[in-house]
């Protein structure tokens, strides 16, 4: 119960992943202008990067490692995330259209998020991980469990940003501050609000 | 067709910088600049990468079937990062144990698919070999100077030598790294607008959020 706990608060508020490790900013900063979007495009990100933790921790501890190809992850994972992500968007679409309406717009720009490919380079590291979540072994069930809760933080992020940024749109701005530096300076009081988790 | 090498160092470095105009690849951006050696070693990487793709991605441009271009792509580009990884891993250590991370994340970095995209599907070997390592100085310029700016002001130091012992953690932390990066966007932007006016330079546009970019992937 205590693993379960701390991976819960390290993956969605203390190493958030977009605030505190810097993942996933395209997407955070390009798909958050109304927050349906926003609620959209993190649910989405969360399925895959749940799906993909499922899949990329064995393939790399059950098949890479044995066989002393390590060198290939990045190519492996890649692929892997690519044709997930294909093969969800034709899952969805012929069993559940509606989801598929929901969630298919973003589900192609997933693919080059570095959010997905992050985490499953995050869990492969054991060493960093057991240190990142102060747990004594690095197993299956933890990788999975940290893959969801990473991308719930992500959907937290995403969701307050689009939340500030639909405030901010109805202020006068410099034009120069338009656009990106001041989501830029939006997301710098995100983060000093995040800095206060890291303190507990 | 004449290559007007002029322009794209011009685009690569100033007009079109990939990450104060443009604005991709912003995840290594944002982690990286707390010290201005992350900046030298991850722009040596991305350039590297960038050149090299581009070259491959030129020479095969009439090869590769228009459909699966994007796998295309990625494979080459998987391929050089896999290559950087392990010569650094070999021979840099420090480097490749700063980087961390955000190393083998440069395959999903979009400068380097957006370049492999927009420019070398296009153009001819040399030019985009010259396109690679322009946006590769690009990169790394402003990678360094933020580097620089957020270690002098966070760390007190530059390049890893100490300077005094005024420090402002702020700087330091993830939220100086969204502060330092809005305002060099947002400066980038107002001195390349003023020399637009004195007609120093010929085009200008501002920064923009990228859906329309984004759409397309």
């Amino acid at each position: 119960m205590g693993a379960f706990l701390s991976v819960i608060v390290a993956a969605v508020f203390v190493n958030n992943f977009v605030v505190v490790q810097f993942l996933g900013i395209c997407p955070f900063l390009g798909v958050s202008k109304s927050t349906s979007n926003a609620f959209g495009m993190g649910v989405a990100v969360t399925f895959v990067m749940t799906i993909t933790c499922l899949i990329t921790y064995p393939i790399y501890t059950y098949l890479l490692v044995p066989l002393k190809l390590e060198y290939l992850e990045i190519i492996v994972f890649i692929f892997v995330i690519a044709a997930l992500v294909q093969m969800i968007e034709m899952v969805l679409k012929k069993f559940s259209p509606t989801l598929y309406k929901a969630m298919g717009i973003y589900l192609p720009l997933i693919t080059t998020n570095c959010a997905v490919l992050g985490v499953a380079e995050l869990v492969i590291d054991s060493a960093q991980m057991m240190s990142l979540l102060g747990i004594a072994s690095m197993n299956m069930g933890i990788a999975v469990l940290y893959g969801f809760f990473a991308g719930l933080g992500f959907t937290l992020a995403i969701v307050v940003m689009s939340g500030l940024r639909e405030k901010i749109a109805a202020l006068p701005i410099n034009k120069h501050l338009k656009g990106f530096p001041i989501a830029m300076i939006t997301a710098c009081f995100m983060a000093m609000a995040f800095y206060v988790f890291s303190l507990i | 067709m004449k290559t007007n090498f002029k322009k794209i160092a011009m685009d690569g470095v100033i007009t079109s910088n990939p990450t104060l105009k443009l604005v991709l690849g912003t995840c290594p951006t944002l982690a990286l600049t707390t010290l201005a050696m992350n900046g030298i070693g991850m722009g040596a990487a991305v350039t590297f990468v960038l050149i090299c793709s581009n070259v491959f991605v030129s020479l095969l441009r009439n090869v590769i079937p228009d459909k699966v271009r994007i796998p295309a792509f990625v494979l080459i580009i998987a391929t050089f990062v896999t290559i950087v990884r392990l010569v650094l891993d070999k021979f840099l250590p420090t480097i490749y144990e700063s980087l961390g991370l955000y190393l083998p994340l440069i395959v999903v970095n979009c400068i380097i698919l957006a370049r492999a995209e927009s420019f070398a599907s296009k153009n001819g070997v040399l030019a985009s070999a010259a396109d690679g390592l322009f946006m590769g100085i690009g990169f790394t310029l402003a990678l360094t100077i933020m580097g620089a700016s957020r270690e002098i002001l966070g760390a007190g130091s530059i390049f890893g030598v100490h300077l005094w012992d005024f420090k402002i953690e702020f700087f330091a932390k993830s939220a100086g790294a969204f502060f330092t990066y809005g305002t060099f966007i947002a400066v980038f932007g107002f001195v390349s607008y003023l020399l637009h006016k004195r007609k120093k330079i010929k085009s200008f546009k501002l920064s923009r959020l990228p859906e329309a970019a984004k759409e397309e992937n």
